[in-house]
């Protein structure tokens, strides 16, 4: 039988304050898959992760991890989760070595050198393995966690915010690991509020926000309806009304005539930016600046929370 | 049983007193050290036998018992509170432990530890006094409940406190106090009588009492009621624990 990696049903979470931060939560996610929840701040994406792995109690409705009950089989179910928090909260004075056995002991299972080193190897910390956490630097340290959350061979990985605060090498190596690890059939679970990241890095996408999973699809598909982007074309000189050559490209003309605004799709990408330009040149246009504008995620909830009003 | 995670915790703990010896050993052996020096030898060797026994070797107990409660309370209560403080309880209680097992690893990591330092201290103590132990299963079992209790109730201490200043509170204002008047350094016979009857209500005169009367079969009260003394606490300690644990108080939101 293939039961999902994770299955929720009807979660809910309503804190002492009065804050609604689950509101009937449904979604399924398969195994192996790479999942990115995708929401603001504060629309119950780590909430979610909380209350999966024990950390909040939930308020109501019921959760499987590998179709054991996260409340009632809560050890069998844990010992199929890693999670790696958005904060980075580190022992100082442990050893990378040591942190990493004691997550490995804590999480029920015996000692292995041989798959703690292997952890350690796939995210270049072996070198580091006897220095002291306070000693590392902070995209090590998030490492770190990634590898103590590894070090028990989980099958669902739950990434709260990976790449929050790390720039854009570091990012791009995270992103990396990722990877390795969807090779390996590790189920992800990754948090994000870029949209970029989601893009690059999820087989679906679970848009969240406030409490609420709006929709959930397929990345490609999400983006192709969501990723909308705008091309500005400032003028050397105002035009009256747009070349009869450019009808093809639907673009508008500012009031003052001074841009031309051109709409496409985020996957359509360089090719049909490109097209036009070519167009442009040849219908002796000449430019005076150019500006691309990406919607940004929050945007895009105005744009869902208003459609669906 | 979740047995590996027991290990892995308890093992971490006896980790971080090799890492912290002065503060975790030295220091409580020295203090001690200069409370012979100077109540035993310098200000004792004035004051006659208390109940036959040289007041040097009377205080003896008292000063295991003082350092025994005080490094229980101060072990286990750091122990919880600091992962809180720092953020990383998030791998304590996500992990496929249960509470039994939690607890079993923390207070038995902080408990072992203060009875190690109690014997240590008592191997101190037999350098500046002639010892004797009339009792020594009974000594036993009162350091090794003593312990387990205190270390429970540093425990409940460490959950309860959101602040360093609450985490040191409770031990420097009660347990301290009640430790100097439960009879760590005097008899109850000394005190008028209706101090006598007054000082009954501190827990502590019980604990003094029946460790005291496993080296030298002296007693202020009965060794039995001191038994049940110190049960009674550990039990009370346990039914907080198990109350914190079920309702989650303040470890998860």
């Amino acid at each position: 039988m293939n039961l999902p990696a994770i299955d929720i049903q009807g979660l809910e979470k309503t804190f002492d304050n009065g804050l609604r931060a689950l509101d009937a939560v449904d979604l399924s996610i398969g195994r192996g898959e790479i999942f990115a929840l995708l929401g603001p701040n504060g629309a119950g994406k780590t909430t979610l992760i909380k209350v999966i792995c024990g950390l909040t109690e939930a308020s109501a409705g019921d959760a499987w991890v590998a179709g054991h009950h996260f409340r009632r089989e809560f050890r069998q179910a844990r010992m199929r989760i890693g999670l790696v928090p958005q904060e980075l909260t580190t022992d100082a004075f442990e050893t990378v070595w040591a942190t990493t056995r004691f997550s490995r002991g804590l999480f029920g299972r015996r000692r292995d050198p041989a798959h703690l080193e292997k952890v350690l190897k796939d995210l270049s910390l072996w070198d580091k393995r006897n220095s002291m956490l306070m000693t590392l630097s902070g995209g090590m340290k998030r490492r770190v966690m990634i590898a103590k959350a590894l070090a028990h061979e989980p099958d669902i990985l739950f990434l709260d915010e990976p790449t929050a605060g790390v720039d854009v090498e570091l990012r791009r190596g995270m992103w990396q690991v990722i990877n390795r690890l969807r090779e390996q059939g590790v189920t992800i679970v990754l948090t994000t509020h870029y949209l970029e990241e989601a893009e690059q890095m999820a087989d679906r996408v679970g848009v969240i926000n406030n409490g609420q999973i709006m929709r959930v699809e397929s990345t490609e598909s999400l983006m192709q309806s969501l990723g909308q982007k705008r091309l500005t074309l400032e003028l050397a000189a105002p035009l009256d009304a747009v070349p009869d050559t450019l009808e093809g490209y639907n673009l508008t003309l500012t009031d003052d005539g001074c841009a031309l605004n051109y709409h496409y799709n985020h996957c359509e990408g360089a090719e049909a930016v490109q097209g036009l330009l070519r167009a442009v040149d040849s219908a002796g246009i000449r430019l005076h600046d150019v500006d691309t504008h990406e919607s940004s995620l929050e945007e895009i909830f105005v744009s869902m929370v208003g459609g669906s009003t | 049983m979740n047995w590996p995670a027991i290990r892995a915790i308890y093992v971490f703990e006896i980790a971080r007193t090799w890492r912290t010896i002065f503060q975790s050993v030295l220091s409580p052996i020295i203090s001690t050290a200069l409370y012979f020096v100077v109540f035993g030898s310098a200000i004792g060797s004035r004051i006659s036998e208390v109940d036959g026994v040289s007041y040097g070797a009377f205080i003896v107990p008292g000063l295991i018992m003082l350092s025994l409660m005080t490094q229980s309370i101060s072990n286990a209560s750091f122990a919880i509170y600091f992962p809180k403080f720092i953020g990383t309880i998030y791998e304590l209680l996500s992990a496929p432990v249960s509470y039994v097992e939690i607890v079993i690893s923390y207070v038995g990591a902080a408990a072992t530890k203060s009875v190690v330092l109690g014997l240590i201290i008592l191997a101190t103590a037999s350098v500046f006094v002639p010892l004797r132990i009339e009792h020594p299963a009974w000594m036993l079992l009162f350091l090794v409940l003593t312990g387990i209790t205190f270390s429970l109730f540093g425990f409940i201490i460490g959950i309860w406190a959101d602040n360093f200043e609450k985490l040191t509170i409770i031990p420097l204002l009660i347990v301290t106090p009640l430790t100097f008047l439960g009879g760590t350094f005097y008899s109850l016979k000394m005190l008028p009588p209706i101090w006598q009857k007054i000082t009954l209500v501190n827990p502590v005169v019980y604990l003094v009492s029946g460790f005291r009367w496993s080296f030298y079969s002296v007693a202020d009260v009965n060794v039995y009621i001191s038994l049940a003394m110190i049960t009674g606490f550990l039990v009370a300690c346990l039914a907080i624990v198990a109350w914190i644990f079920k309702t989650g108080y303040r470890l998860k939101s």
